[in-house]
């Protein structure tokens, strides 16, 4: 019997000063083929992962950005975004890319994958799962 | 109880590796078991033979090389970050036409569906670095 654990991404740092963003990308991105239960959480300067048009072009960094467009057509539909971490950085979710997947058992409905929890909602989250990534 | 270590940062720059290695050694003289050892992002620097750190410190990569030897670990480079970072064994620097090949024994390269795999399999998965 194949095993289906609770797999969280958790992602905490700013998507280019480091390389900690787009390597965890990477991994979410490898790990869909493994049929688990995955979810992603974005806390403190991890929600600037998600800003919409961003332009990297004077850094020289590799924009993967739209990647994150993609993850709906890996089956990744979960995406916990933490309130207060926004709400800290003058942000709001209209800044965010807007994030959605297709339902095939609703006739392919179209539906938000970023959910906005407060941070005593995500404790909740976090203590359910089997399996934590940190980035 | 089953455990697969992570360590995401490179030898010397930061501690994570000592603490990784520590936390494995202190593991399997507790008895448990180590399902793998996976490093990831700059971890991957801990798996070159070409370091020569002075001698009078320890040597980060030597170390999990012995503990392999020893315990027959399972420790993978991840193959995205090595590439990036110039850690290639026999095969990788032939397939991207390297003249060099700097893999330390007991590591092995291979793709980030090992980590994965680890997080299954394990009791617990357990992430050493920033």
């Amino acid at each position: 019997m194949s095993i289906i654990k609770k797999f969280m991404y958790v992602n905490r740092k700013a998507p280019y000063g480091t390389i900690y963003a787009w390597e965890s990308l990477e991994v979410v991105l490898i790990g869909a083929a493994f049929d688990q239960d995955v979810s992603l959480a974005f806390i403190g300067d991890g929600v600037f992962q998600l800003i919409a048009n961003q332009d990297t072009a004077n850094s020289g960094f590799k924009n993967f950005s739209p990647t994150y467009a993609a993850l709906g057509d890996y089956g990744v539909t979960k995406i916990y975004v933490e309130k207060e971490s926004l709400e800290e950085r003058g942000l709001t979710l209209d800044d965010l890319q807007h994030l959605i997947w297709e339902d095939e058992e609703e006739d392919y409905a179209e539906k938000d994958s970023i959910r906005l929890v407060s941070r005593a909602e995500l404790a909740n989250v976090l203590a359910e799962q089997d399996v934590l990534f940190n980035f | 109880m089953k455990f697969t270590i992570q360590v995401n940062e490179g030898p010397y720059q930061h501690q994570a590796s000592d603490t990784a290695y520590q936390f494995t050694k202190a593991a399997l003289a507790k008895g448990h078991e180590i399902f793998r050892v996976f490093f990831y992002h700059d971890g991957v620097n801990n798996g070159t033979r070409l370091a020569s750190p002075p001698q009078d410190d320890r040597n980060v990569m030597k170390r999990w090389s012995e503990l392999a030897a020893e315990h027959k670990l399972d420790l993978v480079l991840c193959v995205a970050a090595a590439q990036r970072r110039g850690i290639a064994d026999a095969d990788e620097a032939k397939r991207n036409g390297k003249d060099a090949n700097n893999i330390a024994p007991g590591f092995r390269i291979s793709g980030l569906g090992q980590l994965i795999e680890g997080g299954i399999q394990a009791d617990r998965l357990v992430v050493f670095g920033d």
